[in-house]
Parts: structure tokens; C-alpha cells; sequence
């Protein structure tokens, strides 16, 4: 009952859409307002019918339904109800919803909105939110139904579908399957939700853009409009990718935060042109300039989260990640097809009238320096982007070189790993460049930096630095890599205290506040600017975590026996006991106990262990872990290996620094909170003359 | 007889073959786990996409990394063993594509890619370039000059008050 | 439009940039979107077509005997992905060599298993296990299973007298019965 009463929400929802898309048309082509006051309608309404929907399937999780093949799949008894809940986007058909619901959320929201300056913007961005919806509708109605139940015919053969067919009964098997043990953590609360609200949150932005190229609204309302949105999308973005990594390191077991997966590339990607965007529409707002590339960047920025949420669930690409094959894969690429030729049409037509005709007046100046961002930005983004779609490409050759026989020896089709090395390789550079750049451009002004003024702002910082790397040489420190890091992160701190120091003590002489009072003011009357240092700041301390995971982790592997130890640098483990047990939740663990000595000195005991689950009869290590902001030990039970008293296999991993990692990423979502934090004074009101262009639609 | 004579002759050349194989064998210590795990660092499992062959946990994996201590122990050497498991398994083992064919485009492109990035910036930097108009108007800490060419606009003016303002 | 004009001078806008910037858009995009769709088509598809000539492909065994195309034509070939490693395998594996052993005085019907990412020790001490008698190699490099477009082990492949694709089963037989019942239609030709 419950699943009708969410399918049928589902469909109505569906209609809904597809008559507000057609409404918010009409309104436009028109001139109407009433058609577009009824899109309006349309658009506020799906919310609260997915929320139904939503709920229904919660419902059904929590409760047990297993008839419902969903349920059975990523459901179980054994699992506690806060898990339950979150297996709604555990598998593909409910996070396909669990999208679709996070869309209309946001889609309503701005519908919320003051629109009375923009209302010619209205109908086109109802229109673009409401197709993505569809699009996300039309997959979970006819392809990845999540209310879809087991019926059992009277041979005993059993079936799956929406109504019932003639002649059967339901079968409601006893148990579900629950989800797959990696996924049963805490990260799973959060990580996929912060992922998805960054995704649907993109939408936004790009519906703006595409209204403004539609209207031919080419000045730059629409980014004033949409700035705090992308703000929050990036936010949200950041986010689930840091919880990934966090999670990934918690309980894939080899101490590893990011493995240039396939799955996590496809996630990475639009931060990426995101964060290129983030820095280029400051052009575009203090000096008019690079209104076609912003275009390009948001248009981009969408795409490629349609493609990423393509490449993950059609099967095209396997990874760890991927959600198994299915029929999707067709419908997502025709929506990709028609948006991405749609978005290039707009730009065409629109190019021209994006033109700027302000000039570039110095290479140091803040503007150059963010183009240059952007260009390491795209970079690193092409690198990735290939590294993703070369497989694609190898096996796409390979089928034709199957047809041509003279061109089968370059196109094998064989295939071929893009692994760790080569982004690693490729992308570290630039990575490097762009601390860097992060230490240059906060003293580099709008428009009149040149190589004096900007050589004079930083001679200061950069000894410091040097200094800082001669200490960490005289220190021990001999892996230039590392050398060459440091230094950089070095740089972009003091760059960036200083800025903060020099302002304050400016407004503290000026004022007569005390420093911290006018630390506190100068942050909250310009907290673009500062909550950007503190994001600076706070990806300096990862890139601290960074480069000390990646360069200088230390690991050893060996079976001991109880009582015996193993060795790695300063640390010694000892392996005290081994107890192996059944808990009441479907598990068997065993777990070790262990000391860990670091230069003889006792410093605590891990229990590193080994879960495995009977009912999916999956394994999975959990590492005993003990952190400090110098390093992590990090000890994991090789479960491959048989565990005993007499023999236990223990791998060790040492990992100086990586929890500045995570306490970089939590100053840098602070960061971005700042940044966005609604600001006291009313927006600015746009200086220059508008002339509205008729609606060429 | 006969049986006598011979058993003299195979006894000590049993004695004899023991010896040299319990030589041999004595001289090569078992490979420890991180030698073989240097090794699998470097290579792909070939049936879980994307995973190392050190922390693979499937049966599969565990005899591979068996097969490359045994190798190890019998005196191959590092390229030796990758060159073994391209052969047997397929060039996904390795963690970049052999550069050879269509695989080259992998190492190609993003370089290319990057440098024509760079040169359309160039270009259309050099197209946008107009120099400052007074190139020591600046005073010696960066920001916004004091003072506004007076040859500019009044409200271009304005828009750079907006701008000192953020 | 904006009104933003530093200086009446127009910098002679590139033109001729957008022209080839345009193409390149879209025939990037077009080669993108004709990528996604042949991979997607052939995944769709799924492993080696029904009534189709499969790959040609040379098996080496691990006795050093080789069997190809020659060695395949006009006879009834029924060929058997499979590993050490994989359970399912050896509940078809008692089944796959009694289907052997029945068949194998007819002269006109060929086994060959391939050892998929397998290792040789494991492979051959496999073989013990289960008595096979027919030929077996490994899939040197993965390419014969590349060129099937397997999904996993175990796999069996069956193909008529014609060199066409007679039949598929992408798990392990149940019975020997199910064996004979694939190829037993196809000796008559």
C-alpha cells in the first residue's frame, strides 16, 4: 500500500514536471505571467509530493517490508535504524530518488526567492530545473523502480514488478540482504548526501546561465544572483568529498584517503571547474571581463556532474564504486546528448554578445593571476578528464579495430589501467603551481600589479619561507618534493597572515579597536575576501597532511605469534591476544590486541579487527589507529591470511602528518561558511546601465 | 650382489644431491612480506578494477602475491616480474598504460592539451593588453592608487570607489 | 550590454578564434558523445553474440600443446572459462570432464578450458583435483577472455561444427544432463 502510495506520488510528480517545464514555455514565449505563476506552482509543488515519495520508501526500509525488492536488496534486520534509513540512497533505484527530492528542494527554493528585478530569468530557470528533474523521474519510473515487489506465480517462479501480474500472490522473503558491510559506518550518513546536495546544488547556477543566455541578459545579473548559491554548492562539494576521504581512509583498510578512482575522479571533476568558476566570476564582477569563459566554466560544471553521475551508474566504467549495470545508461545518455548540444547551441548564439571590451592592463595584476588559476584549474581537470575517458576511448577503438583488420594492432582494445601514477605525476605540478599562485595573488591588486609592486609586497614572505626550508634542510629534510611544499605552504601562510595582520592593524590604528575586535569587523565587512584566506589557509594544512602521507609513509607486513612484536622506524607492536567471537548482529569478529611502543616507551594499545558478515559473507578490516597531530599508526589485521595465537598477520602503516588533513579540511569548510554567510549590508546595486534586451527566445 | 653395489652407489649420491639442494635452499631466505608488497605496490589486481595487488584481499590476489615471492626467491628481479605478469595477465596489471599503439595519446594529450591552453591565453592576453598608463603612478603597497587618472570616465570612477569598498 | 569602454580604440576582436573554437567545440563533442554511445552499445550487448562466428584464438596448454582455428574446425568446441579460485567452477568441474569423457571417443567434439588470471601452480594443481583430461591453458594476457568480453568465470561456450555460436552459459552447469543437452543437437551436422 505504502509502495503505491509512493509510486504514484512519483508519477504525479512526473506529470507535474512536465507540465510546469511546458507552462514556464508558454508563459515566456508569451509574455504571459499567469502561465509562468502557474509553473511557478507546478515547480513548488513537486517537494512536497517527493517528500512523500521519499518517505515512503523510508518507511519501507524501517519497517521491513521485504517484499519490496529494494528493501530486500540494501535492507536487513540486523541493521540498526539509523543505517536503515540511510540505505535509501544505499542502492541505485532510492538514490536515484533520494536526487530527484534534494532537486525539488533546492528547485523550490529559489522559486522562493524576491524575483521582482529578474523576473524575465523566472520561467527559464523553472524550465531547466524542471527537465533535470524529469529526466531524474523518468529513470526511477520506467527503469530503476524502487517500489518494485516479489510475486510469486503458482509454478513457484518468482517475478518482479510494479502491479500485480495475473495470478500470483505475494512473496515476502524473511530477510533482507542489507548493505554491503563498507557501507554500514557513519560516513554513509553523510557523505553521499553532502555529495548529492553539491550536485543538484550546480543545477542552479547553470539554470541561471542558461536563462540569461535565453533572454540575452549577458550582464552579469545572473552571477550576482546565483553567487551565494554556487557558493553553498561548492560548500556542499567540498564537503562530500572530504567525508569520502575520511571515510575511505576509516575503512578500506590501507590507510589511503584518495585512490584516483574512477568513481571519486567523476566527483572531483566539477569541484574542479567549480572552483575555476568561483575565482573567474570575481573577474567578471570587478572588471567586466570573461563573460564567455564563465559561461563555458558553468556550463561545464553541470555537464560534467550529468556525466560523472553518468559514468558511475551506466557501467561504462568499473570501479570499486560503480553501481552495477543497468538499462539507465541509454536514457542518461540521450539527456546528455540533448544538454550538452543545447548549452553549446545558447553559448553560440549568444557568443558574441558576451564580448567585454575591457582590457588587460598588467600580467601581475589579480586578474592575470586568476586566469592562471583557472589555466592549472583546467589542467589538472584535462589530466583527470582523460585519464577517466581514455579506457572508454581504448575499448571504443577497439571495436572498430575489430571491424578494420589492417587498423587491430594500434586498436587493440586491450585493456589498460590509468592508475595512481599517472594523475599523481601529472597533476602534483600543478597542484604545486597553484599554492603557489595562492601565495602570489592575494598581493596582487585589480588591475595595477606589476612586476615591482608585486616583488616588493612579497620579498618579505619569501625569505621567510626560504628560511623555513632551510630549517627543515638542516632538519634532516632531503626529498626536494617535499622541500619544494613546504616551502610553498610556508609562503602561502605568511602571505596570508600578513594580509590579515596588515588590514587589521590598519583598521585597528584607524578605529581605535582593540586587534581582535578589528580582526572580527574586517572579516564580517568583507567575508568574500577573508572567508576565501581562511579556505587558503585551511587547504594549506591539507596540503601539510598531504605531503606527508603521500611522501613519507612508512608501512611493514609480517605474521608474529602471540607475544611476538614487529618493527616499523621508531614503533614497535606487540601482539598480546586474539579473541574470536559472534555477535548478536550477524557477525564474526576477531580481534587483536595490541601495545604499541614508540623508542621503548609504552604508549598505548589498538584493537585492530577483522568483521565478517555472515548474511552478504563479506569481510572487512577496521583498523585500530593511533593519531596524533605528528602522525598516525595505523594497524590493520590482514584478514586474507588465517588468525590464530600462533600466527596473526599484522600490516602497518605510518602516516606522519595526515591529520592536518582533516583539520585542514574542517578551516577550510569554516571557511566557506564564512564566505557565505549572508553579509549585514544590502547587495550592491549594479552601477552601470542596463539595457535589457528583448526577449529573443 | 649386484643390489649391494648399486645401493653403494645411489646412497651417497642421494647423500651428496640433499646436501647441495639443502645448500641451495639454505641460501635463499623466504622472501619477507614487504619485499613481496614493494612489488605488488606497483601492480593492478586484474579481476577487482583498480585496486593494488598488496591490499587485495580475494584468493586471486593472495596467490599472485605467493607467485611473486616465489619469483622473487628464485632470483627475478623486479622488471622481470612485472614483464611476467604483462605477459600472463594483460597490460591492465600495470598502474599506467605501456606506452605503446593508441596508448600513447594518454601521455600525450594532457600535455598538449595544456600548452595550447597556455598559448590561447597568451593570445588573447596580448589581444586584451593595453599597458598601464602611468607605469609608476602606483604607490609602494599594491592596492587601488589614491588618486584616479582623470582622463577616465566619471562613472568608471564610481565603479572603482564600488570596487575599494569590497 | 554592458557600457563599460575604457577607450574608443577597439582592439581587433578575434574573430577567427571563435571560428575554429566553435568547430572544435563541437566536433569534440560530437567524437565524445560517438564514444559513450559505442561502449555503451556494446555493454548493452552483453558477451559474443548468438549465431555469430566468436573471436579466433590459439590456446597454448600448459603441456605446450596448441589448439587454433585448425585444430576447431568442423568440430563441436565447447570452450570453459574458469580459475583455482572460483567456487562456483568446480561445482561444474565433475560434470564438464564426465561430459569428457562421454564424448571424447566420437572424434568430432573438442574441450578446451581456459585458466583465466590464474596461476600455473594453482591452475595445474586444479586440474589434478577434478582428473580433467581435455585441454587446458591459460588465457595468456587476458586476451581471449578480451576478445569474449567475459564478465567473470565460469563461462561456457559453445560452438557448432559451422565455427557459429551455438550456445552460452555465463554460470556453471547444474548436471551433465545440461550438458548433453546443449551439445547433443549439434553432432548431427
Amino acid at each position: 500500500m505504502v509502495a503505491n502510495l509512493g509510486y504514484g506520488t512519483l508519477i504525479i510528480t512526473f506529470l507535474v514536471s512536465i507540465y510546469g517545464a511546458v507552462a514556464a514555455y508558454i508563459g515566456a514565449r508569451k509574455n504571459q505571467p499567469s502561465w509562468v505563476d502557474s509553473a511557478r506552482n507546478a515547480m513548488l509543488l513537486t517537494f512536497p509530493l517527493l517528500t512523500i515519495t521519499a518517505l515512503s520508501i523510508i518507511y519501507l526500509l524501517i519497517s521491513g517490508h521485504y517484499e519490496v525488492q529494494y528493501v530486500t536488496e540494501v535492507s536487513s534486520s540486523s541493521m540498526p535504524i539509523y543505517l536503515r534509513v540511510t540505505a535509501l540512497w544505499g542502492g541505485q533505484a532510492g538514490s536515484l530518488i533520494f536526487w530527484s527530492w534534494l532537486m525539488s528542494a533546492f528547485a523550490s527554493a529559489v522559486t522562493l526567492r524576491k524575483w521582482d528585478r529578474d523576473r524575465e530569468f523566472l520561467p527559464w530557470v523553472i524550465l531547466v530545473s524542471l527537465v533535470t528533474l524529469a529526466f531524474f523521474l523518468i529513470l526511477s519510473i520506467f527503469v530503476e523502480n524502487p517500489f518494485v515487489t516479489f510475486w510469486q506465480s503458482a509454478t513457484g517462479n518468482i517475478t518482479t514488478a510494479m502491479f500485480q501480474p495475473a495470478g500470483t500472490t505475494h512473496y515476502i522473503p524473511q530477510d533482507g540482504n542489507g548493505l554491503n558491510p563498507l557501507l554500514r559506518h557513519p560516513g554513509m550518513i553523510f557523505h553521499p548526501p553532502m555529495l548529492y546536495l553539491g550536485f543538484v546544488a550546480f543545477v542552479i547556477p547553470y539554470a541561471f546561465a542558461m536563462a540569461a543566455l535565453i533572454t540575452g541578459r549577458t550582464d552579469d545579473r545572473w552571477i550576482r544572483i546565483t553567487r551565494r548559491w554556487t557558493l553553498v554548492a561548492w560548500l556542499f562539494l567540498s564537503l562530500g568529498l572530504l567525508l569520502g576521504m575520511r571515510w575511505a581512509y576509516d575503512v578500506l583498510g590501507w590507510g589511503g584517503y584518495w585512490a584516483w578512482d574512477p568513481v571519486e575522479i567523476a566527483a572531483f571533476m566539477p569541484w574542479l571547474t567549480g572552483t575555476a568558476f568561483l575565482h573567474s566570476v570575481m573577474i567578471q564582477e570587478k572588471r567586466g571581463m570573461l563573460k564567455q569563459w564563465n559561461m563555458v566554466l558553468i556550463i561545464l560544471t553541470y555537464d560534467l556532474v550529468i556525466f560523472g553521475t553518468f559514468l558511475t551508474r551506466s557501467g561504462v566504467l568499473s570501479s570499486v564504486h560503480a553501481f552495477a549495470q543497468s538499462a539507465i545508461g541509454p536514457l542518461f545518455f540521450a539527456f546528455i546528448g540533448l544538454t550538452f548540444v543545447a548549452s553549446l547551441s545558447l553559448l553560440s548564439r549568444r557568443w558574441n554578445d558576451l564580448k567585454s571590451e575591457v582590457e588587460m592592463t598588467s600580467w601581475f595584476s589579480r586578474e592575470a593571476l586568476f586566469l592562471l588559476n583557472n589555466l592549472l584549474f583546467i589542467g589538472i581537470f584535462i589530466v583527470c578528464f582523460w585519464g577517466v575517458i581514455f579506457p572508454v576511448i581504448s575499448e571504443a577503438m577497439g571495436i572498430v579495430g575489430q571491424k578494420i583488420p589492417t587498423l587491430a594492432g594500434v586498436f587493440t582494445g586491450q585493456k589498460v589501467t590509468v592508475g595512481p601514477p599517472y594523475y599523481e605525476r601529472a597533476t602534483g605540478p600543478q597542484f604545486a603551481g597553484l599554492l603557489l599562485l595562492m601565495g602570489i595573488a592575494p598581493l596582487s591588486a585589480w588591475t595595477y600589479s606589476t612586476r615591482k609592486t608585486l616583488s616588493n609586497a612579497i620579498w618579505k614572505p619569501l625569505v621567510a619561507s626560504l628560511l623555513v626550508v632551510a630549517a627543515l634542510w638542516i632538519t634532516g629534510t632531503r626529498s626536494w618534493p617535499a622541500l619544494v611544499g613546504f616551502g610553498l605552504c610556508a609562503l602561502v601562510t605568511f602571505v596570508t597572515l600578513f594580509e590579515f595582520w596588515r588590514a587589521a592593524w590598519a583598521r585597528h590604528r584607524t578605529h581605535r579597536e582593540n586587534l581582535l575586535q578589528s580582526f572580527w569587523n574586517l572579516a564580517g565587512k568583507n567575508r568574500r575576501r577573508y572567508g576565501g584566506y581562511i579556505i587558503h589557509l585551511g587547504v594549506v594544512l591539507m596540503a601539510l597532511g598531504i605531503i606527508g602521507i603521500e611522501l613519507f609513509q612508512t608501512e611493514t607486513q609480517g605474521t608474529i605469534p602471540q607475544g611476538g612484536h614487529i618493527s616499523l622506524g621508531q614503533y614497535t607492536v606487540q601482539f598480546d591476544a586474539l579473541s574470536v567471537f559472534n555477535t548478536t548482529d550477524g557477525r564474526n569478529v576477531a580481534r587483536a590486541v595490541v601495545s604499541v611502543y614508540k623508542n621503548g616507551k609504552y604508549v598505548g594499545e589498538l584493537h585492530p579487527r577483522r568483521d565478517y558478515y555472515y548474511e552478504s559473507q563479506q569481510p572487512m578490516t577496521i583498523a585500530g589507529v593511533r593519531s596524533n597531530m605528528e602522525d598516525d599508526l595505523y594497524i590493520i589485521l590482514v584478514d586474507w591470511q588465517p588468525l590464530s595465537t600462533t600466527g596473526a598477520t599484522f600490516k602497518i602503516y605510518h602516516n606522519p602528518l595526515v591529520n592536518w588533513l582533516w583539520l585542514g579540511g574542517f578551516v577550510f569548510i569554516l571557511g566557506t561558511f564564512v564566505a557565505a554567510w549572508p553579509d549585514k549590508e544590502p547587495e550592491m546595486v549594479v552601477l552601470r546601465k542596463v539595457v535589457p534586451a528583448a526577449s529573443k527566445a | 650382489m649386484l643390489i649391494k653395489k648399486s645401493l653403494f652407489a645411489i646412497f651417497p649420491t642421494l647423500l651428496f644431491g640433499l646436501l647441495v639442494v639443502g645448500g641451495v635452499s639454505a641460501q635463499q631466505p623466504t622472501p619477507s612480506d614487504d619485499q613481496v608488497n614493494a612489488i605488488a605496490k606497483q601492480l593492478y589486481c586484474p579481476v577487482c578494477e583498480n585496486i593494488p595487488l598488496d591490499v587485495c584481499p580475494t584468493t586471486a590476489c593472495a596467490q599472485w602475491r605467493e607467485l611473486i615471492r616465489q619469483k622473487l626467491q628464485e632470483g627475478w628481479t623486479e622488471q622481470q616480474i612485472k614483464d611476467y605478469f604483462v605477459q600472463q595477465y594483460g597490460a591492465r596489471v600495470l598502474g599506467t598504460p605501456p606506452p605503446k599503439g593508441i596508448n600513447w595519446l594518454v601521455y600525450l594529450v594532457p600535455p598538449v592539451a595544456i600548452l595550447a591552453g597556455i598559448y590561447v591565453l597568451y593570445h588573447t592576453f596580448r589581444s586584451w593588453r593595453r599597458p598601464t598608463q602611468q607605469v609608476d603612478l602606483l604607490p609602494s603597497t599594491p592596492g587601488p592608487p589614491a588618486e584616479i587618472d582623470p582622463a577616465q570616465d566619471e562613472y568608471v570612477k564610481r565603479l572603482e570607489d564600488e570596487v575599494r569598498k569590497r | 550590454m554592458n557600457e563599460i569602454s575604457t577607450s574608443p580604440t577597439e582592439t581587433p576582436s578575434p574573430k577567427v578564434l571563435p571560428r575554429w573554437g566553435r568547430i572544435l567545440a563541437w566536433v569534440g563533442l560530437f567524437a565524445l558523445l560517438v564514444i559513450v554511445a559505442m561502449v555503451l552499445l556494446r555493454n548493452q550487448q552483453g558477451p559474443v553474440a548468438l549465431g555469430q562466428k566468436p573471436p579466433a584464438f590459439i590456446l597454448t596448454t600448459f603441456d605446450g600443446q596448441q589448439f587454433g582455428p585448425e585444430e576447431m574446425a568442423g568440430k563441436v568446441v565447447l570452450v570453459n572459462f574458469w580459475a583455482s579460485w572460483c567456487k562456483p567452477c568446480e561445482q561444474e568441474a565433475p560434470d564438464l570432464e564426465a561430459a569428457w569423457r562421454y564424448y571424447q571417443p566420437r572424434g568430432d567434439v573438442l574441450f578446451l578450458g581456459i585458466a583465466w588470471t590464474d596461476t600455473e601452480s594453482a591452475s595445474l594443481a586444479y586440474i589434478k583435483k577434478f582428473n580433467i583430461t581435455y585441454p587446458n591453458g591459460p588465457d595468456l594476457g587476458t586476451t581471449i577472455s578480451q576478445a569474449y568480453r567475459t564478465t567473470g568465470v565460469p563461462e561456457t561456450y559453445i560452438i557448432d561444427k559451422n565455427g557459429n555460436l551455438a550456445s552460452l552459459k555465463l554460470s556453471p552447469y547444474s548436471s551433465l544432463a545440461e550438458i548433453q543437452a546443449a551439445i547433443d543437437p549439434l553432432l548431427g551436422q
